[in-house]
């Protein structure tokens, strides 16, 4: 892999933090854009901008050929069947927000909805909110000791009264990798519905939903290289035509007078109003970016700097690691991410902390305080790799948090 | 804070003690992170004189005295002497946090036991500038100083004694 020309694409990542370069390590929280994509959105304004779906004009045309464009390409990157199992969101979150709200009507009291104790609050709330409506119920799926999903747990849990099973694909804290196929085929043969929160997969993995088959599949534009505002609903057609529309308005409608209206076909059924067109044209030019990249070699590539991030992290004695990445004698299985304090030191200082050099990492709960309660933990540090992450970022990363042990005043 | 029962707040005598025995590191603290030649070396400062804040026992960790807005957290408690112009304010604040106790500590210095005029004068930013540690006051950081510094000024203007 030729890291340096591919990250010599990524604008952002040239710059000076006072006295450093640039380490960026937060591409979890969000991924830095290539030129293409930023161009791609320039363009687009510059000289196609007009509304999707709605006039005659040649502009309009332009515009909603090139959105109609970009849904056919989501449609072959995830390998969804019909175009129409593709739904245009503003983000994960809506896009889960979209689909708990959808089956409101299809829940009731007895339903149980299980659901990843590692999973980020945007695929947990949603949950709680429809139980709170329906008077389902949201049970926990445990985690193992390495804070693995605990599958055998899982098996137990898996009775005909549970109607939706709710997992991520890989852990936006701990990067821990779940084998979301074999968790669906078991939630299938109990006749559960299924919904995978692909966010922080989609940039690391080619996801295949056809293989998964699972029912929905979600993640968002702003954590693989495109804007933000942006976030697609896959749906398996039967199950997705089932859904009561989160947002009624425009564009969704067949027809409409004051004694009452009927709602059009998918995908506009589910994508009310003018969508985030600029958006969905700079995610159409992530995916041309990510299609010319060879995901296997890049996959290759992740896997060898996540080994170089644990064991610099591991050699470092103040460093707790947290997971499976904590387990050295194993080969590393978390994609992405990976989540460590120094010592008992408090995450807020040492994320200001490595800022100084130049560093940016996450620090604070993650969106997960389950999980930081589960660990027994306030909050912990994340540093999470990207495509143009190279060797380099991660020696000086590991390099300055020795420094910050050393100013903490934790060297042995 | 009329919602914590009088126990479990500090008592007039809490601030007076902690004034005394703290408020001449707390001022020293500036000069020295100010003469460190780089930024380790004030950081170092900062973190080692945040261990002049007194830590606050646990039954003062109240909910009702959390600043909002820091990553950590901290608390702030009020107190003030005297009337008018010659009204002085104490405050007993800390953190979880090393560098935001540091922080407190270098507000403190400048704050505690000061006339109101002074509190609502004191430009903060200038300061924390001139001691080399721009950029900390910005309310798009997440240490809470900038939640912090507007808590303290709202105490010192809003005292109804």
């Amino acid at each position: 892999m030729d890291i340096s020309s591919l990250r010599a694409q990524f604008p952002a990542l040239d710059q000076q933090i006072g006295d450093y370069p640039l380490v960026y390590l937060d591409t979890a929280a969000t991924s830095q854009k290539p030129r293409q994509v930023l161009d791609a959105m320039t363009q687009f304004l510059a000289t196609d901008n007009a509304n999707v779906h709605r006039a005659a004009h040649t502009l309009s045309a332009r515009a909603t050929a090139s959105y109609e464009a970009v849904r056919a390409k989501v449609q072959a990157f995830i390998r969804a069947s019909r175009r129409e199992e593709v739904i245009f969101t503003h983000g994960t979150t809506e896009a889960i927000n979209l689909v708990a709200h959808g089956l409101t009507a299809q829940f009731g009291p007895g339903d149980i909805i299980l659901v990843d104790s590692a999973a980020h609050h945007a695929n947990l709330v949603p949950w709680q909110e429809l139980a709170k409506r329906s008077g389902a119920r949201v049970v926990p799926i445990p985690l193992s000791a390495d804070l693995r999903l605990d599958e055998a747990a899982f098996d137990g849990l898996l009775t005909e009264n549970v109607k939706l099973v709710a997992l991520s694909h890989i852990s936006n804290v701990l990067g821990t990798v779940n084998d979301v196929k074999r968790l669906c085929a078991k939630a299938r043969a109990k006749g559960a519905l299924t919904l995978v929160d692909g966010a922080q997969a989609v940039a690391h993995r080619q996801v295949d939903v056809a293989d998964i088959e699972c029912d929905f599949y979600v993640f968002s534009g702003h954590k693989m290289y495109g804007p933000d505002g942006v976030g697609i609903l896959f749906g398996r057609y039967d199950v997705l035509d089932t859904l009561t529309p989160l947002l009624t308005g425009g564009e969704m409608i067949k027809s409409v007078s004051f004694d009452g209206s009927s709602f059009g076909e998918l995908p506009n059924r589910l994508e009310a109003g003018t969508p985030p067109i600029v958006s969905v044209i700079g995610l159409g030019a992530a995916i041309d970016f990510l299609n010319a990249i060879d995901r296997d070699a890049l996959k290759q590539h992740e896997e060898e700097l996540m080994r170089c991030l644990t064991q610099g992290l591991a050699a470092i004695p103040a460093v707790k690691l947290y997971g499976s990445a904590g387990d050295t004698r194993l080969p590393p299985e978390n994609s992405g991410a990976v989540a460590f304090n120094l010592a008992d030191e408090h995450h807020q200082d040492v994320g200001i902390l490595l800022d100084k050099y130049g560093i940016a990492v996450r620090c604070g709960h993650h969106c997960a305080m389950p999980l930081m309660a589960l660990i027994g933990i306030k909050g912990c540090c994340r540093a999470s790799i990207g495509l143009y992450t190279s060797k380099d970022d991660i020696d000086r990363f590991v390099a300055a948090l020795k420094d910050c042990a050393e100013l903490l005043g934790l060297d042995d | 804070m009329s919602d914590i029962k009088p126990e479990s707040q500090p008592q007039a005598s809490d601030f007076a003690a902690r004034h005394s025995a703290s408020q001449d590191a707390l001022r020293a603290l500036g000069m020295q992170v100010e003469s460190a030649p780089n930024w380790q070396e004030k950081y170092r400062a900062l973190m080692l004189g945040g261990k002049a804040l007194m830590p606050l026992p646990d039954q003062w960790q109240q909910d009702a005295a959390r600043v909002r807005g820091c990553e950590s957290a901290a608390w702030l408690y009020h107190h003030s002497l005297g009337a008018d112009d010659n009204k002085r304010h104490y405050f007993i604040a800390a953190s979880d946090a090393r560098i935001v106790n540091g922080l407190i500590a270098l507000l403190l210095g400048q704050l505690s036991g000061q006339t109101t005029e002074h509190i609502c004068t004191f430009d903060i930013e200038a300061y924390f500038r001139s001691i080399g540690l721009e950029g900390q006051l910005s309310p798009s950081r997440t240490n809470g100083l900038y939640a912090l510094a507007q808590a303290i000024k709202a105490f010192a203007t809003q005292d109804p004694h």
